[in-house]
C-alpha cells in the first residue's frame, strides 16, 4: 500500500525558491496567521486542542493542553521557545523543514505566540544547522520588512519579535529545561520539575517550548481546521483513558541500511515494514532486517518480527520500546553486529550525558566501557546482567535522574540485551574482537 | 591590549537588547569571539564577562560545558571538520571515514594538522542521516562523502 497520501507539511519541499516569502505567499502562505489574528487567543488554543496535535519532538505531549497550562490573567512577559536543537540520532525532519520551507514554521511560531500571548519568541537552533540558520535569518528579515513581524502585525494590536539563538553542540539542550538554561547563558543542566516551564521557564517567566515540526502542524491546522487534522492517523483507544490518540501527518525519517534513505510524510500509524519496503526502497544489497530503531536512538530496538507494529504514539511501547520518539527509523541489516550497534548507542549517551545526576553520568560511562571491553574480546558472561542492572537503575522511570536522557540511554541496552541476548552471549563466549573500525574517542 | 576586536565588542553589545538579561548573551559572545580568534582565551573570557556584568568564572563555567569552545592552548585550525560517528552514519561508513581522515592528516580527532590548516573533530548526529556518511566544514553540511572528497573540500583551495 504505497503512496496515496498527499504530503502537506512537505508539499513545498523541493520547489524552486521554496524558502522565500514571495513563493510562500504565492502558495497561500500567512493566510493561517490572518485567520488566527481574527480570533481571540483562547479560541486558537481550542482549535489546536481539538485537533489532537501532540508534540513532535519526542515526548508526544498534547500541544493545546501544554499551552493551556500558562497562568491566566497574569501580567508581564510570556516566552515562546522554539526547540530547534534536533539532535536525536536518526532525526533530520526539522532541518529539512527549516532549509526548505522556513515560513511554514515561522507562521506557526507567530500563531503559537499569539495564542499564548508571548511577545518574544526565542528560536533555539543547534549550531550544526548552519544552512537553516542562514535561511531563517533571511526569512525573519523578510517578515519584518513585510510587517508580519515586529510592531502591530498585519495592522493588529499584536506585536512579536523572534530572536535566533544558536546552540553549541550539546544533545542535552533538546531537553526543555536544558534548553532554557542554555538560552540563559548557563551550562545546559536540566531543571528539577516542578515548576514546569509553563509556570516558571525562561528568565523565570511562564514559557512554552515547542518543536519545529509541531509548529509547522499548527500552521496547517489553522489553514485546514482541527477536524481535518483529527481525521488523519489513529484515534485514541476508548478503553485507555491515558491514550491521547495519534492524529495528523508525521514526518518519518528513514536512515541506515535501506536503498533510499529519506524523509516521508505519512499519516501516523504506518508500520515500519511498510515504510521500509514501500517508501525507503527496501533493505540494501538484498539483505534482511535484523533490527530497527523506531524513533531515534533512545527508543531502543525492534526485531524483524516486530516490523508490523504501527508507528503511532502507542505502538513501539507495546513491543518494549520507550515510545515513538521522533519517528526516526534507523534500519540495521542482518550482517551487522548488535554488539557494535549497542556500543555506538552507549558511547553516544556517555558523551552526551550532562553530568549533573550521578546515576546517568556514571551509568552511561560504565555501560560504554563495558561494551568497549566486550568488543575488545575481554567480555565476561556476567557483563550482560551487569548492563541490564545499570539500565534498570538509571532514568526518570526508576526515579534516579532529573531528566529523561538516562531513560534514553537505558532503552537501547534493555531491548538489545533481551531481544538479542544469544548474540551477545555468543560474542562474549567466542572472545572475538570487533572488526569494525575502532577510533580512539577523546 | 584588548583581546576582543572593536567589531566583536560591538556585535556582543548589539545582542544585549534581545534578552531580558545580559547573561543570556554568553553563548552568542563565545561564538563571536571563537569565530574571530579560533579560540576563546582566558583573557577573552574576562573581557566578555566585563561587557556582560558577570564574573569571568561564569563565562568559563558555560564555555567549558560545551565541548565546542577551545581555549588558547588548543586553538582551531583554519577549517574545522566535523565527522559524524552516530549510528546512522556508522552504519554507512562514518567511523571508517573518521579513521581514514585521521590517517590521511596524521592526527587524532580533536587535533589540528601541523600546518594549522584543518582541525578534525568527532561529531555526534549532524541531522543528515539520509546523506550518511556526512560531515560539516565549519557549519556547512556535506553529505555522502569519501575521505578524498573531504580532503579536497577542506584542503583543496587552502
Amino acid at each position: 500500500m504505497s503512496g496515496t497520501f498527499e504530503p502537506i507539511l512537505l508539499a513545498r519541499v523541493g520547489k524552486p525558491d521554496s524558502a522565500t516569502l514571495a513563493s510562500y505567499q504565492a502558495d497561500g502562505g500567512y493566510s493561517a496567521l490572518k485567520k488566527a489574528l481574527e480570533l481571540p487567543p483562547e479560541e486558537v488554543i481550542e482549535i489546536v486542542r481539538l485537533s489532537g496535535l501532540r508534540g513532535r519532538g519526542g515526548a508526544g505531549f498534547p500541544c493545546g493542553m501544554k499551552w493551556s497550562f500558562l497562568p491566566k490573567n497574569q501580567t508581564g512577559p510570556v516566552y515562546l521557545c522554539v526547540n530547534g536543537d534536533e539532535s536525536e540520532p536518526g532525526t533530520f525532519n526539522n532541518r529539512i523543514l527549516l532549509e526548505e520551507d522556513p515560513h511554514q514554521v515561522l507562521e506557526g511560531i507567530i500563531i503559537a505566540s499569539y495564542a499564548t500571548r508571548a511577545t518574544t519568541a526565542y528560536f533555539y537552533l543547534r549550531y550544526e544547522y548552519g544552512r537553516s540558520y542562514r535561511t531563517l535569518e533571511k526569512a525573519i528579515a523578510e517578515l519584518y520588512a513585510a510587517g508580519l513581524l515586529g510592531k502591530n502585525i498585519l495592522g493588529k494590536d499584536y506585536s512579536l519579535d523572534i530572536h535566533l539563538h544558536r546552540g553549541a553542540g550539546a544533545y542535552i539542550c533538546g531537553e526543555e529545561t536544558g534548553l532554557i538554561e542554555s538560552l540563559e547563558g548557563k551550562r545546559a543542566w536540566p531543571r528539577i520539575k516542578p515548576p514546569f516551564p509553563a509556570i516558571e521557564g525562561a528568565f523565570r517567566r511562564p514559557t512554552v517550548i515547542n518543536n519545529v515540526e509541531t509548529l509547522a502542524c499548527v500552521t496547517q491546522i489553522l489553514n485546514r481546521g482541527a477536524e481535518w487534522f483529527h481525521t488523519i492517523g489513529v484515534p485514541k483507544d476508548p478503553n485507555n483513558q491515558r491514550d491521547f490518540g495519534s492524529y495528523g501527518p508525521k514526518l518519518y525519517c528513514v536512515s541506515g541500511h535501506v536503498n533510499k534513505p529519506g524523509l516521508f510524510e505519512l499519516p501516523l500509524g504506518v508500520t515500519a515494514r511498510n515504510l521500509i519496503d514501500n517508501y525507503a526502497g527496501g533493505v540494501w544489497h538484498g539483505r534482511k532486517v535484523k533490527a530497527i530503531i523506531p524513533g531515534g536512538l533512545s527508543m531502543g530496538f525492534m526485531t524483524e518480527k516486530e516490523l508490523d507494529t504501527p508507528l503511532d504514539f502507542a505502538g513501539p511501547g507495546k513491543v518494549g520500546c520507550l515510545g515513538l520518539g521522533t519517528a526516526a527509523v534507523i534500519v540495521i541489516d542482518d550482517q551487522t553486529s548488535m554488539v557494535d550497534v549497542l556500543y555506538n548507542a552507549c558511547r553516544f549517551f556517555a558523551h552526551e550525558s550532562c553530568g549533573q545526576c550521578t546515576p546517568c553520568r556514571e551509568g552511561t560511562a560504565w555501560s560504554a566501557k563495558i561494551l568497549e571491553r566486550i568488543r575488545a574480546g575481554h567480555g565476561k558472561s556476567s557483563d550482560i546482567d551487569l548492563l541490564l542492572e545499570i539500565a534498570a537503575s538509571i532514568g526518570t522511570i526508576p526515579g534516579t535522574t532529573i531528566c529523561g536522557l538516562a531513560d534514553g540511554a537505558a532503552w537501547p541496552i534493555k531491548t538489545a540485551l533481551t531481544k538479542f541476548r544469544a548474540e551477545f552471549e555468543d560474542y562474549i563466549a567466542s572472545g572475538r574482537k570487533s572488526e569494525a573500525a575502532l577510533v580512539a574517542s577523546h | 591590549m584588548s583581546e576582543l576586536s572593536d567589531a566583536s565588542r560591538e556585535k556582543i553589545i548589539a545582542y544585549c537588547d534581545k534578552y531580558p538579561n545580559k547573561q543570556a548573551v554568553t553563548l552568542p559572545a563565545l561564538h563571536i569571539v571563537q569565530h574571530e580568534r579560533r579560540c576563546v582565551s582566558a583573557k577573552a573570557m574576562e573581557e566578555i564577562a566585563e561587557i556582560l556584568d558577570l564574573a569571568p568564572s561564569q563565562i568559563h563555567d558555560t564555555a567549558s560545558f560545551y565541548g565546542f569552545f577551545r581555549d588558547e592552548n588548543r586553538p582551531l585550525g583554519k577549517k574545522r571538520v566535523w565527522v559524524c560517528r552516530s549510528l546512522p552514519c556508522m552504519l554507512r561508513g562514518g567511523e571508517k571515514l573518521l579513521a581514514e581522515l585521521a590517517e590521511k592528516w596524521n592526527l587524532h580527532p580533536g587535533e589540528t594538522t601541523a600546518d594549522g590548516e584543518v582541525t578534525l573533530e568527532i561529531a555526534e548526529c549532524l541531522g543528515a542521516c539520509d546523506g550518511a556518511p556526512c560531515i560539516l566544514i565549519e557549519d556547512e553540511l556535506h553529505e555522502r562523502v569519501s575521505a578524498d572528497d573531504v580532503d579536497k573540500l577542506a584542503r583543496g583551495d587552502a
